[in-house]
């Protein structure tokens, strides 16, 4: 007899690997993804109790599915009353029966969910979200603290829209090739979501959003290996691998910010970004260059400082330019500004600022008025960067990038 | 599934519309009505008069309230409206696209709640 704790463990080794799969399978074919999740939560709940005592099945997948299966069914029959019910239902039993019964793979429609999540029809703000929920199973709990949210209001946010999944009939599948470029686009988006709200924790300090670090880079391989001929998919994974590379280098002993120009390259990850480099060189040999290739690369041109001492400038403004021409973010536009400094000096990368004042959006945004500070102390105009300072850090959440922004300051006094 | 394709546009500017403008329209319309029966999927559909038209009923207290005129005060008023029958949004997305009411106003696409 299996002691609980090898039951225990097995039940979520089999989560762990095959939860998203297993929801995918079950909510491609009922088009319920609420629905899905219940029920397949309510096999491992049934596998907790019954494993102990007449073993682990020899193929928990399987059995998983089988007992998942009947909960859906039955909760189908429940919500569905009428008479069109009952074929449709006997159907879907009947697939997933197949597919619980044969020896082969239960066939991975993944990817067909995650494109449900991310489709149009739903609220941007909660496909990043939803991807983390379906495919990975976390709570609402976990979700809403990465996204600073309270976990009721997520809660609600994400029942919201598997509703709006199941009763506007968003279809499961994987689009055409016309749209799929397009639809791809928030696929990819959601998992930079999710990758960023997990990097926002440099020090790795709280467990969740490190995680959400780790799945974002997870979810990137999963796409990247069902799209290998699409070179985005593949040019995002290459960033959040560039990324994860300098999570040690930001953070000194101390537990002090360290940017970027001040890292030591030692404490890069090595075989990350060789791997990064090496999936950048498969994407930009696909032919269709794309937003995350083009910051994959940025990334790329600063880490060329491991073999010549020095980030590649002239290369990285190239690269913002081309940025620019697609995304027409103010953030490039900035990027942009302090790769001009560096190319063609502080003045110059000023003037760029200064073409951007305008724009409302960054009198609230901190990095715009750090770049601002930083140019200014190099340009010798001292009490305009200290003003620029002190609105960088009044804007700062992060006690350690704050305490960063105040020496800089200081230093500007004691010049 | 069945959809209903609501047809929202600014009425004043149909209104001062030229002639030629309101028969190019009318052809448009002709044309994707047809288009929807060639492929099967139409369950309905229907022109509406102009809002000032309309007449919203309200009971309150046991008594029935009349008023004259549509129930929102807004720019772009529903004018009509297709019942089709599609596999899903997806489907039924670019079938609204297609719409000569996707390029003079907007298109709203609401699920039929199936019984």
């Amino acid at each position: 007899m299996p002691r609980e704790n090898d039951v225990r463990e097995t039940a979520e080794a089999v989560a762990r690997r095959s939860y998203g799969k297993l929801v995918a399978f079950l909510a491609a074919r009922s088009g319920d993804v609420a629905a899905a999740e219940d029920a397949l939560s309510e096999a491992f709940a049934a596998a907790l109790t019954d494993w102990p005592a007449g073993g682990i099945p020899a193929s928990p997948e399987a059995w998983l599915m089988t007992v998942a299966r009947r909960r859906i069914i039955d909760a189908g029959r429940r919500r569905r009353s009428g008479t069109d019910a009952a074929p449709h239902l006997h159907l879907i039993a009947e697939e997933i029966e197949a597919a619980a019964a044969s020896q082969t793979d239960i066939p991975d429609d993944r990817l067909a969910l995650m494109f449900a999540c991310a489709h149009p029809a739903i609220d941007p703000n909660v496909r990043a979200p939803l991807i983390l929920q379906c495919i990975l199973g976390l709570d609402a709990a976990a979700i809403g603290s990465a996204f600073l949210m309270s976990p009721a209001t997520m809660s609600q946010r994400l029942v919201r829209a598997k509703n709006k999944i199941r009763q506007a009939g968003i279809p499961l599948r994987v689009p055409e090739r016309g749209d799929l470029r397009e639809r791809l686009d928030s696929v990819l988006e959601g998992i930079y979501a999710a990758f960023a709200e997990g990097w926002t924790d440099p020090a790795g300090t709280e467990i969740r959003r490190r995680d959400l670090a780790e799945e974002g880079i997870w979810l990137g391989r999963l796409v990247a290996s069902l799209l290998p001929e699409e070179p985005e998919a593949i040019g995002l994974l290459a960033l959040m691998l560039h990324a994860e590379a300098r999570r040690g280098a930001r953070r000194d002993a101390q537990g002090e910010y360290v940017p970027l120009a001040e890292q030591d390259p030692a404490l890069w990850n090595t075989p990350s970004i060789e791997e990064a480099e090496a999936l950048l060189h498969r994407a930009g040999a696909l032919g269709a260059l794309g937003r995350f290739q083009l910051e994959a690369a940025v990334q790329s041109a600063h880490v060329v400082r491991r073999r010549t001492g020095a980030a590649d400038w002239v290369a990285i403004e190239r690269l913002y330019d081309a940025l620019l021409a697609i995304t027409r973010s103010p953030v490039v536009a900035i990027n942009r500004a302090i790769a001009v400094a560096e190319t063609r000096g502080a003045a110059a990368g000023l003037a760029e600022l200064d073409a951007l004042a305008d724009d409302a959006r960054l009198a609230q945004y901190q990095p715009y008025w750090a770049a601002r500070a930083g140019l200014l102390a190099r340009t010798g105009e001292a009490a305009a960067a200290d003003d620029a300072y002190q609105r960088a850090i009044g804007l700062e959440a992060d006690p350690a990038v704050r305490r960063f922004l105040q020496r800089r300051r200081k230093e500007l006094g004691a010049r | 599934m069945k959809y209903l394709l609501l047809i929202y546009g600014n009425e004043a500017a149909m209104q001062s519309a030229s002639k030629s403008d309101v028969d190019q329209m009318h052809a448009a319309y002709m044309a994707y009505t047809d288009a929807l029966q060639k492929a099967g999927v139409i369950a309905g559909g229907e022109r509406l008069h102009r809002s000032t038209a309309a007449t919203t009923v309200r009971v309150a207290d046991g008594k029935t309230k009349v008023l004259d005129g549509p129930y929102a005060e807004t720019k772009e008023q529903l004018g009509g409206f297709y019942m089709i029958d599609v596999p899903d949004l997806d489907a039924a997305l670019s079938w609204a696209a297609r719409c000569p009411g996707a390029s003079y106003g907007v298109m709203e696409v609401r699920p039929i709640w199936a019984m």
